[in-house]
């Protein structure tokens, strides 16, 4: 199949790649580029697990074509830390013991990163309405939550 | 036709690992030239903290802060044996083989740091901190680090230790059928409340308290996780998850997550998580296997609770709103 150029940013670098008109953004992210932070729980677009953040928006890159992301602004858990400090919601992860495995981590960390970014001080409800297209088999939620709700109490605490 | 309210008890009994051809696991622990200590295992970690304990073990066994062990589990192939994590088994199992490993090393360690300090071994202790000092004389002390270095370049001694833990098979009395399954036996006890609407056949948990008996919390902030997972996932067995909607037949079984009914964050019933600590007598410091037996005492109580609300007894899983409303039936059918 013939192969098509694709240029986007990925965590602030320009990034190059020569992709399939199949090839989704998750496979481009990890097996092309090595940016193994969005993990493949189902390829269909029903576990989260893949979720990065596109110009802004939440999206899953097992849905997204690797080749329509020409120009595109693309952000992932792996570029969240700067100069080795772990982002706020990392640590609040850390902290409230949010992750067992860890497979959905890295999606559950991006929907919760799009819903702060967007509402600094959510309620319960809107924590758990930004995570509801992300499923966990280890922690029972709870503990993720709280983790999120912790991160926005932080972000708060720092910018008073 | 009404939304009706009931609450079920469970207790449940849970085996430390199994006993089929004999249970064995297998450590080996050695100083690097820096004197951290590797811990190579074949027990796989899959996110319930096996590294972070195995590495407290071997610390507390052998007197060194955490952080200066490091676990190896990278390879079943060429890696010490192990029967494997599952049957609650990991941390009872390769605990006990990294304190037999960690205890010889140790020994080595002090046996070294003895012959620079120009003292008996049996005369040494560890601080906790990194050095070994003479009993009652901390002033005469040496670090481990340097005991290390002198090991391996000085001595040519290998600050290492082999560890192997086995529950040997159990066969059955002829006459009795009695036989040891297991070692000891986590305990746990769940109270649920749940809505059944009696007409939709659906059901709701309000609550869940558990109370978990589980041995030494070798961390308790890990252990507490895993039970807090543990209750959700045992009332997602109780209520939504199968692969076998018919079973024994395969009609109709999920086959991703569109139609395996998986909960959200947006289905959690008011959780309570009551801890109880009664050492094991054979355990790694009185350690239990809460692992899977933490999903398990949900499952009875909410199917009791349904029975308190409606009346019919389910007694297939999971208890989904057609087999309620098909019981309900035939209860009025008399
Ligand atoms: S891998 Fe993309 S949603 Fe599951
Ligand atoms: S931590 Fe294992 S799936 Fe969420």
């Amino acid at each position: 199949m013939a192969k098509v150029p694709v240029q986007f940013t990925l965590n602030g670098s320009e990034k190059a790649e020569f992709v399939e008109s199949s090839t989704t953004l998750l496979h481009a992210l990890r097996d092309k580029i090595g940016d193994t932070s969005p993990k493949g729980g189902c390829h269909q677009g029903t576990c989260g697990a893949c979720s990065v953040i596109i110009d802004g928006e939440l999206r899953l890159s097992c849905l997204t074509l690797a080749e329509t992301c020409g120009g595109a602004d693309i952000r992932t858990t792996a570029g969240l830390a700067e100069s080795g400090v772990l982002h706020p919601l990392q640590r609040a992860f850390l902290d409230a013991f949010a992750t067992q495995c860890g497979f959905c981590t890295p999606g559950m960390i991006m929907a919760a990163k799009v819903l702060l970014d967007r509402t600094p001080n959510p309620s319960r409800e809107d924590v758990v309405e930004a995570l509801s297209g992300n499923i966990c088999r280890c922690t029972g939620y709870e503990p993720i939550i709280q983790a999120v709700l912790a991160a926005a109490r932080a972000n708060s605490q720092n910018a008073a | 036709m009404a939304i009706r309210r009931g609450r079920g008890v469970a207790a449940i009994n849970y085996p430390t690992g199994m006993n089929l051809g004999g249970d064995p696991t297998q450590a080996l622990v050695h100083s690097t030239p820096t004197g951290n200590f590797m811990v190579t295992l074949s027990s796989v970690d899959l996110g319930q903290g096996m590294k972070q304990i195995m590495a407290q073990i071997c610390a507390e066994t052998i007197g060194v802060p955490t952080d200066r062990v490091v676990i190896d589990t990278a390879d079943t192939d060429t890696g010490p044996h192990c029967m494997g994590t599952f049957a609650s088994r990991g941390t009872h199992r390769a605990g006990n083989a990294v304190i037999q490993a960690a205890k010889e090393a140790r020994q080595v360690m002090l046996e070294v740091a003895a012959e620079e300090l120009e003292v008996n071994a049996s005369d040494l202790e560890t601080d906790g901190e990194g050095n070994i000092q003479v009993k009652g004389a901390p002033q005469k002390s040496i670090s481990i680090f340097d005991v290390a270095l002198s090991a391996h370049f000085k001595r040519g001694r290998s600050i290492s230790g082999r560890g192997m833990f086995l529950i040997p098979r159990s066969y059955p009395e002829k006459e009795t059928g009695a036989m040891k399954p297991s070692t000891c036996y986590a305990h746990a006890c769940t109270v649920a409340e749940v809505e059944v609407d009696d007409e939709t056949g659906e059901v709701t948990v309000l609550t869940v308290k558990n109370v978990f008996e589980i041995g030494r919390a070798l961390n308790p902030k890990m252990v507490e996780q895993q039970l807090v997972g543990g209750s959700w996932m045992g009332i997602s067995h109780a209520l939504y998850e199968t692969t076998e909607p018919y079973y024994p037949s395969r009609d109709h079984g999920g086959t991703d997550f569109n139609q395996y009914l998986m909960p959200g964050p947006g289905d959690l019933a008011e959780t309570e998580i009551i801890v109880l600590e009664r050492p094991s007598a054979d355990g790694p410091f009185g350690a239990k296997g809460p692992g899977e037996m933490c999903a398990n005492p949900q499952i009875p109580a909410v199917a009791n609770a349904v029975f308190d609300a409606v009346g019919v007894r389910i007694d297939t899983l999971p208890i989904t709103p057609e087999r309620i409303l098909r019981a309900l039936k035939a209860q009025a059918a008399g």
